[in-house]
């Protein structure tokens, strides 16, 4: 199996290389079919590696495949842990990788830069195998920086688009304060359990639960430092507030970018890493009622800001802070298995929902703003049933994906009684509705109601071609079909028991085990309880505002004006951070530079030694006058001080 | 092989004899000549890993014959583990250095040359040295090549620069000869290895740690006294800055492991803290001003300082690891703070070397005369992005294994330690890329820029072996660290025990 699960890995890294070095001379068509077919090979593997673990039960795999380096009496490995929780993900990445492959071809067919992209969406595919598949801590480093890099990369792809760039740099650095939590809670880990290996130290976490460590006067148990600091890697990653930020500006990036990294694998790499240690964060409840907070947060007032976009891929991007907000909830309340598979089914209606996007955004000429679109049903019929269908899996609607694994979040926050799940219900229920509002909004604004663009648009919208409606489809069948088929293992059956450790206390999926009788009952339950109500009435709203009385839509406008630029300036979160992070830390670099360096290190002390001697040297040099008389002078004085000084010994 | 052949001695005296005969031709045989000679010192030197023996911290290699019987001063010559990577760098640097000068440098070009190449086997010398006086000689015959290298072809203010750079380091390495002499007496040696086992007082541990802190502070350069290396790397011509940078910062560091930390080992845990405070202050507040340079060559010397901060961090957190009765821990600070050296010897010599592409094309170095020139130079903008991460420490390059060591052992001193080191997590990605965004990114924003030509072969064979070696220690860092085990083992040995009776 070894073999395999390098071919696995490796075979996007070699797509990558040949495509970013050979690009250009091997040409457009060799470069996709290559990039494509190392990733589709991927998949393929992937697949015999879903078949042989899930169904016929081979165990982890758990070994390393090289010594990266020794030191200090630590192994510094990269190493493979290939279970039930990796092969899910190593599934959800490949497909979806894949089919944003396809896409591409087609998407990106007239860019200058096709075959750099083609290299840089390998190379993510290989970066974001790395990290799932790691089995200790560096690996995941790795991993996890690496697809950093790519995101760089792929959201300035459009390297002279002035937005891009910024965008780009901003989301590196908001990443690089969630690493530089996570860094020193891998720091931790390493200092105290003396390995990187996750076995090993999930082996010993609760001895890590006993110490308690002293900072600043205040005893602290070291398992919630650790715990808190790698939760900050997983906000900055997984996009959190307040490190939320760089999601919504990447969007400048190619579409199919935004869907592979930016919905639906490396921003759910943050609850993955969360889910992949939850033997340590079981044992700090402080940390799990912080990540219930933060995440319903997130999951609320992201979701609000998705009302007033008017940017389709804005609104998309909203809507993935918003759900990964949920999946954080979820990992709050310990419903580590709910939050796994929400990032599933997400990952496939989001995917759905962003490429959908993509159509419309190529049918439209780019341009991207949903207030200048409207009847584009008739021109594109399959975008639209596949827009449709990704709408209703993310709201929620009985039967589709989305709907098992919200429903089985809010259930289990339900349950959980740590604090702050009293909010976070609260979040998560309004979330509902706010979800439903911004995603039926846009699809009326877009596809329904009456043409708004201007007529040279309009006379050559059509369907796109089958190279982009095939994956829409592709995507679309899991959107709907995957929740009812995999909520029974995935939640309630022993999927990932193995995987997951759950403390008696905190174990809310086994509450909820308890009342399932099958998938038909789950869906039956829902009519009982407000999600389904809050969801329908979502659709009601926004359907009788955009589409019977669009004249409330302008009254609203006006009456909550004020309402609607606080949510258009985001809170005016962003503009806070560009002011006390951005313009402070240049400002004290040049007043350190400018008063530290150059006044006092090379004004005062450096230059002014020099003048020192230059000004003790002229005093010397005037004594040198040239003139008998007053060397006879200084000569006599000296004698006359000597002989004093002589004879009084 | 023949084993009793004195490689030591062939590899200071070949460049040097080259250098000279290089002195003599005129600039195109000297180019040709300049070559061959730095070709075969690297490939010399590359037997000195190959045959190196990792278990053992003996020195080896060795030679040893009397010099001045007066003073039992002694020509000996020897490497471990910690000067044998730093050597090899040094050849290797040297030689991509005198490539890339190959058609930039018009103006007294077989001088230029050969003060490299006799820079080079100088350096050599610095790090086998094993006579005290020796390495003195060399440390400071070291500063005259790269003295006139600044004087000479460096920029308007130069003369500013070189006198700056010269008396900082003057002054430095005087209270280093007295710290010498005052052993050599006590010794009636002068061998570096009789000192490691010379008892000293307390009073006496202090004052020589002191005296050799500011030798090799000045050197590396910390935190406050490094407002020479600016200078120096803005006038260097781009040769200049990558050799200071790549090698000869490393000296200082080297020095702390060679003579601070085994002379003196009870002064060096007495004031570890005064040490590691200015690391940290360089790593920190030397970011924040490299944030604000407007000056390429200033930003990335700035950023060279507050790396070089990881350096004496990983050096001097040992003593509180072994405190904590953690001696193997300890190895994962010196040992990081060893690959750091190698590693930003590699990076630092890729960005000089880049910004000299472009100075050559434009004679700028003004970040705000850039912008967009990934536009007009796509091959070589991949290369710069590359070097740029390795210099953020992005995984998978050099970059990040010295960082990621040092943080990691220094969690085991203090937790706050480790706080600060990180912060260069984000400090050092905002300057570095945020000057990438401004030069290379965005649309051409002058003609100047539109007319700029890619790299040529010449330029494309330098920067990709610094990025391969850059790649490849991130990738499988053993090969670097496992030549060094035996020689950390030994030295954390010998200072975990008190010199004081």
């Amino acid at each position: 199996m070894k073999s395999i699960y390098l071919i696995i890995v490796l075979s996007p890294l070699f797509g990558a290389i040949i495509a970013g070095f050979a690009g250009k001379l091997i040409g457009k068509t060799a470069t996709h079919w290559i990039a494509t077919g190392s990733v589709a090979f991927s998949f393929i593997f992937s697949m015999v590696v879903f078949k042989v673990h899930i169904f016929d039960n081979i165990g982890a795999f758990d070994e390393t495949i090289y010594q990266w380096m020794y030191s200090g009496g630590i192994f510094f490995e990269i190493g493979f842990l290939v279970d039930n929780l990796t092969v899910i993900m190593m599934s959800v990445v490949t497909f979806v990788s894949l089919m944003v492959h396809i896409y591409t071809i087609e998407y990106m067919k007239d860019d200058e830069g096709y075959t750099r992209f083609f290299s840089f969406i390998a190379l993510f595919t290989f970066a974001m195998l790395t990290l799932v598949m790691a089995n200790n801590f560096m690996q995941l480093f790795l991993g996890w920086e690496a697809v950093g890099l790519v995101s760089y990369l792929l959201i300035g792809f459009w390297y002279k688009k002035e937005t891009a760039i910024y965008a780009n740099l901003k989301a590196f650095l908001v990443n690089r304060v969630g690493d530089f939590g996570f860094i020193l809670g891998i720091a931790l880990i390493v200092a105290y359990s003396g390995s990187l290996h996750y076995g090993q130290v999930f082996d010993v976490s609760s001895d890590l639960d006993r110490i308690q460590l002293n900072l600043l006067g205040y005893d602290i148990p070291l398992i919630t430092l650790i715990c808190m600091l790698l939760f900050i890697g997983a906000m900055g990653k997984s996009a959190q507030v307040p490190l939320h930020v760089w999601l919504p500006d990447s969007m400048e990036g190619p579409t199919p970018i935004s869907a592979l990294i930016h919905a639906a694998t490396m921003v759910t790499a943050g609850i993955f890493m969360v889910a992949r240690m939850s033997p340590l964060f079981e044992l700090s409840e402080f940390t799990l009622s912080f990540i219930m907070i933060i995440g319903a947060t997130t999951a609320l007032f992201m979701g609000f800001i998705g009302l007033v976009q008017d940017d389709i891929k804005r609104v998309v991007a909203y809507s993935t802070l918003s759900q990964l907000g949920y999946m954080t909830v979820a990992l709050g309340a310990s419903a580590y298995s709910a939050a796994l598979f929400h990032l599933m089914t997400h990952a496939f209606f989001k995917a759905l929902l962003f490429l959908s996007a993509g159509s419309v955004i190529i049918a439209m000429h780019h341009i991207q703003d949903i207030k200048k679109m409207g009847g584009l049903k008739k021109y594109m019929p399959i975008t639209y049933w596949v827009s449709l269908i990704g709408t209703l899996a993310l709201i929620g609607f009985p039967g589709f994906s989305g709907f098992f694994s919200k429903d089985a979040i809010i259930e289990a926050v339900a349950h959980s009684n740590i604090f702050g799940s009293t909010y976070a219900y609260v979040a998560v229920l309004i979330g509902v509705l706010i979800t439903s509002l911004y995603s039926f909004r846009m699809l009326f604004l877009v596809f329904h109601q009456k043409p708004r663009m201007g007529n040279k648009t309009k006379s050559h919208l059509k369907e796109c071609s089958p190279i982009i409606t095939i994956p829409l489809i592709l995507l679309a069948i899991p959107s709907v079909i995957i929740g009812a088929i995999t909520i029974e293992p995935f939640l309630f059956g022993d999927l990932l028991k193995t995987e997951i450790f759950v403390l008696p206390a905190h174990d809310v999926l086994g509450q909820m085990g308890q009342n399932y009788n099958g998938v038909f009952n789950f869906i039956v339950h829902s009519f009982y309880s407000p999600v389904l109500y809050l969801a329908l009435s979502g659709i009601l709203i926004s359907g009788l505002i955009y589409l019977k009385y669009p004249f409330v839509a302008d009254i609203l406008g006006k009456r909550l004006s004020i309402l609607i630029k606080i949510l258009q300036y985001k809170y005016g979160i962003d503009e806070l951070y560009k002011i006390i992070f951005a313009k402070a830390s240049i400002y004290l670099g040049s007043f350190l530079s400018k008063t530290g360096d150059k006044t006092i290190i090379d004004g005062w002390i450096v230059n002014g030694s020099a003048l020192l001697v230059q000004k003790i040297s002229i005093v010397g040099k005037k004594m040198q006058t040239g003139f008998i008389y007053s060397y006879a002078l200084v000569m006599i004085v000296g004698l006359i001080v000597l002989s004093i000084f002589l004879i009084n010994f | 092989m023949i084993t009793d052949w004195p490689i030591l001695t062939t590899l200071i005296l070949l460049p040097i004899v080259g250098g000279v005969i290089v002195l003599m031709l005129d600039s195109n045989l000297a180019k040709k000549l300049s070559l061959f000679f730095a070709l075969l010192t690297l490939i010399l030197s590359l037997p000195l890993y190959i045959e190196f023996d990792t278990s053992t911290a003996l020195m080896q290699f060795s030679e040893n014959y009397q010099w001045l019987s007066v003073f039992n001063i002694r020509y000996s010559l020897g490497i471990d583990g910690f000067s044998m990577p730093l050597i090899i760098l040094t050849t290797i640097t040297t030689l991509l250095v005198i490539i890339a000068s190959w058609q930039t440098i018009t103006y007294k070009t077989s001088q230029y040359m050969a003060a490299f190449l006799i820079m080079e086997g100088l350096m050599i010398g610095v790090f086998c040295a094993l006579d005290s006086i020796v390495f003195y000689v060399f440390w400071e015959a070291m500063l005259i090549p790269m003295f006139l290298i600044i004087g000479i072809w460096g920029g308007k203010n130069r003369v500013y620069a070189t006198i700056k750079f010269f008396l900082y380091t003057f002054l430095g390495s005087v209270f280093m000869l007295i710290a010498l002499i005052y052993m050599g007496n006590m010794a009636s040696s002068f061998a570096i290895l009789d000192f490691h086992s010379l008892k000293l007082n307390n009073t006496e541990q202090i004052l020589i740690f002191l005296a050799f802190l500011i030798a090799f502070a000045v050197k590396v350069p910390m935190w406050p006294v490094h407002t020479w290396l600016p200078d120096a790397h803005v006038e260097a011509p781009t040769g200049g800055s990558a050799i200071l940078a790549a090698i000869m910062l490393k000296m200082g560091t080297y020095g702390f492991l060679r003579f601070s930390l085994p002379i003196t080992p009870d002064a060096a845990s007495q004031l570890d803290l005064f040490v590691i405070t200015l690391s940290l202050i360089a790593v920190v507040y030397i970011g924040f001003v490299a944030l604000a340079q407007h000056d390429m060559k200033k930003l990335i010397a700035y950023s060279s300082i507050s790396h070089m901060g990881f350096v004496t961090l990983g050096i001097f957190i040992s003593f509180a690891i072994i405190n904590n009765q953690d001696i193997a821990g300890a190895a994962l600070g010196i040992e990081g703070a060893m690959v750091q050296m190698i590693s930003h010897g590699f990076i630092s010599a890729a960005m000089f070397l880049s910004v000299g592409v472009l100075y050559d094309r434009m004679h700028s170095r003004k970040i705000a005369d850039y912008g967009g020139v990934i536009n007009t130079m796509p091959i070589f903008g991949a290369f710069v992005v590359f070097f740029a991460m390795a210099n953020a420490g992005l995984p998978g390059t050099s970059g990040f294994v010295g960082e990621f060591m040092v943080i990691l052992a220094s969690i085991k001193a203090n937790f706050w330690y480790a706080v600060l080191a990180a912060t260069t997590l984000i400090i050092g990605a905002a300057y570095t890329l945020w000057m990438v965004k401004r030069v290379f990114y965005g649309e051409v924003k002058n003609e100047n820029v539109t007319s700029l030509k890619d790299i040529n072969k010449r330029e494309l064979l330098v920067l990709a072996s610094l990025a391969l070696f850059i790649l490849i220690i991130g990738v499988y860092p053993d090969i670097l660290t496992r030549v060094m085990h035996a020689t950390t083992d030994n030295l954390l040995q010998h200072i975990s025990i008190s010199k004081i009776k």
